[in-house]
């Protein structure tokens, strides 16, 4: 609690110690903390109506049994025995389940591992490289604009690049470097992988750039007549300080990436199978209480490599 | 620092330059690829240049409703914009003092950020679901759904933009001088005066921000919607459904056509932006202007 009114103080400054001060003008004024829940309340009513309480109700209904047609509001353990279905059985083999999550894993450390490279680079030319506020800005929004576009379509532009008959495959044909196109292009873990990346780099790149752009210069300037290298001074200096960036990021990409469904259905062929995919069939197939649990495991998932990642930096403090 | 440009800033500017490529290549080739003539495929080389894919859609005679869905997507894109800058101003303006639950409301909002789409759009479906059923066996036996574009769609949205709409009022607040209300309080405003003449004018660049953040996340959302907008179909969803039948340019004809109405909004909300900045960098101070 108390951690929160620190960021909100560094938010505004002066401004909560400040505000009593002119109140005792008039007595027909509202009470501030009336007019702070009328201020507050209809967003907190947004999402305790849209996201908290469905929530709730993800959990329950996960307990719940179900046949082919509809929910039973029954106690029932249902929802997860059906998803384990035969993993204790099939030991030491892995089940389906646990190879769709391991999958999922491994496609999520791919992009993470991608993104941050891409996104850590180009946060830095922005950050140290370009002089000039206005280029700054400039630079900065041509890397915002297609995350203001349709994912979709950033999905199908790859198409005509990748696909059987696409520019890459007729390319290296025409070069003579290979006979027959490549199949794996286009509907494979690869095609996934550049589609999330191409996708959501951005969401590293904002936060570390933010850091970044806070970095005081003349630590760095110190730190090189110091003697410290190039090298050294990114190591020692520029990481740990843009490491709340990097962490924001990492955040955002791992959750997204751990939850999608759509890029994976799409670029995937449909074929390959993962964590959000699975809820997004067990609706389809109407088993709520199912998907539900599903979406229980993904949300546990997802919270521990949060709180892991909150371990290495205090994420409220640099919002 | 040192003169010149280090040789690092021409390695990093290139493959600046690169990610740029990697990031606008693809969605220029299909915006080139919907201007195929009508025997295009859906691939380079073009065979042809028209505007046929792109009037087909008009015409209606394509796979889907195109009309429709673009109806209802603008529809609630503008509804999405105009209630997230509301609730997000108020929101701001409400974390610039102490209240209880305030940090409440904040995790709610990183949260809401974080927690996957699909989980999100999974409880509101099923929010709904129970709603029907207790109105199915309370009330009215025919009941349908109360699920639907402007219910459990908006709700969804809203969960996606507000959000973002209330980090942009923390870091517009973070800026902002206080001593500018103190003096109209001073000057015997009331609070709302005092808000609309001085603060809103100030932060209203980055209002408009929020509304360019508001409309284009709805205008382009697809996996909260996915299980919570109900019978009908937004755009993106619509789009979606096309890519696992696509065979023609049809489905590039439609990207550039969502593309073009992502980027006007985009182009009015940046032009907006700059000419209010303008204004206020030109009206803003009156030093210099005498007493009159």
């Amino acid at each position: 609690m108390d951690m929160s009114e620190e960021v909100l103080q560094q938010a505004s400054p002066g401004l909560i110690p400040g505000s009593g001060t002119a109140r005792a003008a008039k007595p027909t004024r509202l009470s501030p903390s009336f007019i702070s829940w009328l201020q507050a309340g209809p967003m907190m009513l947004v999402f305790l109506a849209f996201f908290l309480i469905p929530l709730v109700f993800v959990v329950i209904v996960s307990f719940w049994d179900y046949n082919e047609y509809q929910l039973l509001p029954a106690l029932s353990g249902r929802g997860y025995t059906d998803t384990f279905e035969g993993c204790i059985a099939q030991l030491p083999d892995l089940c389906t389940i646990a190879k769709t999550y391991l999958k999922t894993l491994k496609l999520c450390f791919l992009v993470w591992a991608i993104t941050l490279f891409i996104g850590f680079w180009v946060a830095y030319f922005l950050a140290f490289h370009v002089k000039s506020k206005t280029w700054q800005m400039g630079l900065s929004l041509l890397c915002t604009i297609p995350f203001w576009t349709s994912n979709v379509i950033r999905m199908i532009a790859w198409i005509p690049l990748l696909g059987r008959n696409g520019l890459v495959n007729s390319g290296l044909t025409k070069a003579g470097l290979i006979n027959h196109p490549i199949e794996w292009l286009l509907f494979s873990e690869f095609s996934v992988v550049l589609a999330l990346v191409h996708l959501f780099t951005f969401f590293m790149v904002v936060p570390i750039f933010n850091s970044m752009v806070r970095i005081d210069k003349s630590l760095i300037e110190a730190a090189y007549d110091a003697g410290a290298t190039g090298f050294q001074t990114l190591v020692n200096v520029i990481i740990p300080l843009a490491k709340p960036g990097i962490v924001i990021g990492s955040i955002f990409v791992i959750t997204i990436v751990m939850g999608d469904f759509i890029t994976i259905g799409v670029m995937g062929g449909q074929q390959i199978a993962a964590a959000g995919k699975i809820i997004e069939t067990r609706v389809n197939a109407l088993q709520f209480p199912a998907a539900a649990a599903n979406a229980v495991i993904l949300l546990a998932i997802t919270f521990l490599i949060i709180t892991m990642m909150s371990r290495i930096v205090d994420i409220k403090k640099e919002l | 620092m040192k003169e010149g440009r280090p040789r690092s800033f021409y390695v990093l500017a290139i493959f600046f330059a690169a990610y740029v490529l990697f990031l606008y290549g693809p969605m220029i080739a299909i915006y080139v690829l919907s201007f195929q003539g009508p025997q295009g495929g859906l691939t380079f080389p073009m065979n042809g240049v028209s505007t046929f894919w792109i009037a087909k859609l008009f015409q209606g005679t394509g796979i889907v409703d195109l009309g429709a869905a673009f109806r209802r997507s603008l529809l609630l894109g503008v509804i999405v914009m105009i209630v997230t800058v509301v609730l997000s101003v108020a929101a701001g303006m409400a974390f610039r003092r102490k209240f209880k639950a305030q940090s409440i409301l904040f995790y709610s909002a990183i949260a809401s950020l974080i927690v996957p789409s699909i989980i999100t759009s999974l409880g509101i479906s099923l929010e709904f679901r129970i709603i029907d059923d207790l109105i199915k066996a309370h009330w009215n036996e025919n009941f349908e759904t109360s699920m639907g574009l402007l219910t459990s769609g908006l709700g969804a949205h809203l969960t996606w933009t507000l959000p973002f709409g209330l980090l942009i009022m923390f870091a517009i607040f973070n800026r902002f001088d206080p001593r500018l209300e103190e003096a109209a309080r001073d000057l015997g405003a009331t609070p709302w005066q005092t808000f609309r003449h001085v603060v809103l004018p100030i932060i209203l660049p980055s209002v408009i921000g929020i509304g360019l953040f508001g409309f284009t996340l709805s205008w382009d959302e697809l996996a909260r919607s996915s299980q919570a907008i109900g019978a009908v179909n937004t755009l993106p969803l619509d789009l979606q459904g096309l890519t696992t039948t696509v065979t023609n340019p049809d489905i590039y004809a439609l990207g550039t056509v969502i593309s073009a109405v992502s980027f006007t909004v985009i182009t009015l909300a940046l032009g907006t932006i700059h000419m209010l900045n303008k204004r206020q960098a030109a009206k803003g101070s009156d030093a210099g202007q005498g007493l009159v």
